[in-house]
Order: structure tokens, then C-alpha cells, then sequence
């Protein structure tokens, strides 16, 4: 739910990112920090467990710049990836805008990369969302794995609708801002859109 | 999908910032947020300024999401009211009309019982507010009339934002 703000001429979008347990969505999201101008960026927020592992919710707002006098502001999430943390990663799709999928490449976590899509499709249509109707990006993350599994393969099980996808190696940034970027616009399209 | 979308306009803002410096005042409080549950800020009031509010207001709806969970598990719809008693301040978390929520920052120049009175009538007066504006949001809908900045940007625009 995007939320216009006339009194301080800003909006404020919310991105999540999705995935299985392990695929890098917490590494996007510090590379994205790490990358970013001080000016435009806040502070990062890990809900996290003492061995790092995703505990709620990681948090970046980012200051995208200016469209038509208004400040664009895109609210950064990742979801807990591990199975058990379903009900988590629920209460943070609420007010969802845009969605990007971080799928791990390896051979042997293609079941879960599907059984999370599966997830993201059923928690979203909970939430009143159709997975098809709002903005969506698929990343293919740890391409440089040497267990990495065919990029055909992948777009068949994870992407048979073609929505816009990358290659990534998010632990060294690659593919990180395309699938920002992505998603952003496609979040400003349908923002453009609904004004019509 | 987008039937939510909150659009705030100056006066809305400045009917929310009257009630919450009213709140502040005669709560003897620190301060005031409100945030709506998506995690955004939606007004503020009083003297904490330089903390992160974009940090508060999201953490806030995370707790207050992460409780409402709770609730529910236990077979209420809610836990409406929240507590969070430190060593020099306290929170006071309150769920407005369902949808918005407000926190108050106090210490001990304040109480627990004068802060749950004051944020009694507060509470009324944004959820007025609140509807308020839901309500002209539905009347936009139904008649069209909806306009938003975006309404008239071009690709070109949006290409802009990432040549920067």
C-alpha cells in the first residue's frame, strides 16, 4: 500500500524480499546499504538471531529522488526465509507494493526455491493479492556456484510467466541493483497506472 | 489491491499534528507518532526530534503485527493497548480505529494512568480523522475523481530516478 504524503510531498513505497531460507536476501539488502550514498539511505534493521539467520523482518529505507516535486521513498523488507517462520513472513507482506523473488541457484535447493513460491503465491492471495497483478521480479542468486543449476531450468520452474528476471551474485553485488531497479519501476508503473 | 492506498493531504496533516500536540501536552509526554500499520509515519509531535522516526515506525508496526499474531492465537482479535516500561521511558502503544497506531513516549514526568486517560480522547479524535479521510478516499474512487502525483509521469521520469 503505497502511502502519498502531500503535507511533507513524499511517497512511500514497501518492497519485500522473498525466497527460501539461505538464498540471500539479507545479502542483498546490505549490499544495496553498503552501496548507497549516506544521503539517500536510513539505518538498516536486522531482526536476526545470534547466528545471523533471519529472525523477522531486515529493513532499509531508501530515498530514491524526486518525481514531480515529490520525494520517492521505497521501503525495503526481507521475509525470514527458513519454513517454520511462516507466520512472519504473513504480517510482513501486508501494505506489500512490489515483490522480488531471490531464488538460490544450487541443483539441491530447487525444491525449496518452488515450495517458496508456492508460499509467496498462498500468503499473498491471504493477504488479498494476486502474485500476477502486482509488480514482481525474479533474481537467480549464486550464479557463480559451480553447483549452480541450468539459468533454462530455473526460468522454467520459477518464472513460466516471464516477468522480469536477473542473474545475480548478490554476496559480490552483481545483479543487485538491476533487480532493485526493476522492481521499483515496475512499482511506479502500476503506481502511474491506478492514477489513470 | 490498491483500495487501501492512504493519500494525506496538508489539512489531514494538520488535524492529526493538533491532536497529537494537544495529547502531548496534556499527557505530559515526550512525544507522539503516528504510524500507520504498514510501518509508515504518519505524524509526530513533540520534543524527541532527531531520533529515527523511519526506524520507529516501522519496528512499531512490526510489534504490533508480531502481537496481533499473537493475539489471535489465543483467540482474540486483538491486543489493542501495548506497555513498554524502560528504566528512564516508557512506550504506550495504542491501536487507533483498527487501522492506525499511536505511540507515546513518556517519562517520569508523566504516568501510566494520566497517559491511558489522555490517549482515551486522542484516540477518538484521529480515529474521526481517520475516517474522515477513508471516507473521502471512497468518495474519490466512486466518482473518478482520484489524482495523484503519478498520474502524469512518463517513462522518461521514472528513467531519471535511476540515472541519478
Amino acid at each position: 500500500m503505497s502511502f502519498i504524503n502531500y503535507s511533507s510531498r513524499e511517497i512511500n513505497c514497501k518492497i519485500v524480499y522473498y525466497g527460501p531460507g539461505l538464498c540471500g536476501k539479507t545479502t542483498n539488502l546490505q549490499h544495496i546499504y553498503t552501496k548507497t550514498n549516506p544521503d539517500l539511505k536510513g539505518k538498516m534493521i536486522s531482526l536476526a538471531t545470534e547466528t545471523e539467520r533471519t529472525l523477522f523482518f531486515d529493513f532499509l529505507p531508501l530515498a530514491l529522488g524526486q518525481i514531480r516535486g515529490f520525494k520517492t521513498r521505497f521501503h525495503l523488507y526481507t521475509v525470514p526465509g527458513q519454513v517454520f517462520y511462516d507466520a512472519s513472513r504473513k504480517l510482513i507482506l501486508k501494505g506489500v507494493d512490489g515483490v522480488v523473488f531471490v531464488a538460490d541457484s544450487q541443483i539441491e535447493r530447487m525444491e525449496a526455491n518452488v515450495e517458496s513460491l508456492d508460499n509467496l503465491r498462498l500468503n499473498l492471495a491471504e493477504q488479498g493479492y494476486d502474485l500476477d497483478r502486482i509488480p514482481y521480479v525474479v533474481q537467480y542468486n549464486k550464479r557463480d556456484l559451480p553447483n549452480a543449476a541450468p539459468l533454462a531450468e530455473m526460468k522454467r520452474l520459477l518464472n513460466p510467466k516471464g516477468v522480469p528476471d536477473f542473474e545475480a551474485c548478490a554476496s559480490v553485488g552483481k545483479g543487485v541493483f538491476e533487480t532493485l531497479k526493476a522492481v521499483a519501476r515496475g512499482v511506479l508503473q502500476d503506481l502511474k497506472q491506478m492514477s489513470r | 489491491m490498491h483500495d487501501s492506498q492512504l493519500v494525506l493531504y496538508d489539512e489531514d496533516h494538520r488535524r492529526i499534528v493538533a491532536v497529537g500536540q494537544l495529547l502531548v501536552r496534556d499527557a505530559n509526554a515526550k512525544g507522539i507518532f503516528v504510524v500507520d500499520r504498514n510501518g509508515q509515519l504518519i505524524a509526530e509531535a513533540g520534543e524527541m526530534r532527531g531520533i529515527d522516526t523511519t526506524s520507529l515506525a516501522s519496528l512499531t508496526a512490526g510489534c504490533i503485527a508480531a502481537t496481533g499474531g499473537l493475539a489471535r492465537i489465543v483467540g482474540e482479535d486483538e491486543f489493542p493497548v501495548h506497555f513498554h516500561q524502560g528504566q528512564r521511558d516508557n512506550l504506550h502503544i495504542s491501536l487507533i480505529a483498527g487501522r492506525m497506531i499511536l505511540v507515546v513516549v513518556f517519562d517520569e514526568r508523566s504516568s501510566l494512568g494520566l497517559v491511558r486517560l489522555r490517549v482515551k480522547k486522542a484516540a477518538a479524535q484521529l480515529a474521526k480523522i481517520f475516517e474522515d479521510i477513508a471516507k473521502r478516499a471512497d468518495q474519490e474512487r466512486a466518482s473518478g475523481a482520484v489524482s495523484t502525483p503519478f498520474a502524469e509521469i512518463t517513462d522518461e521520469d521514472i528513467d531519471n530516478l535511476f540515472s541519478v
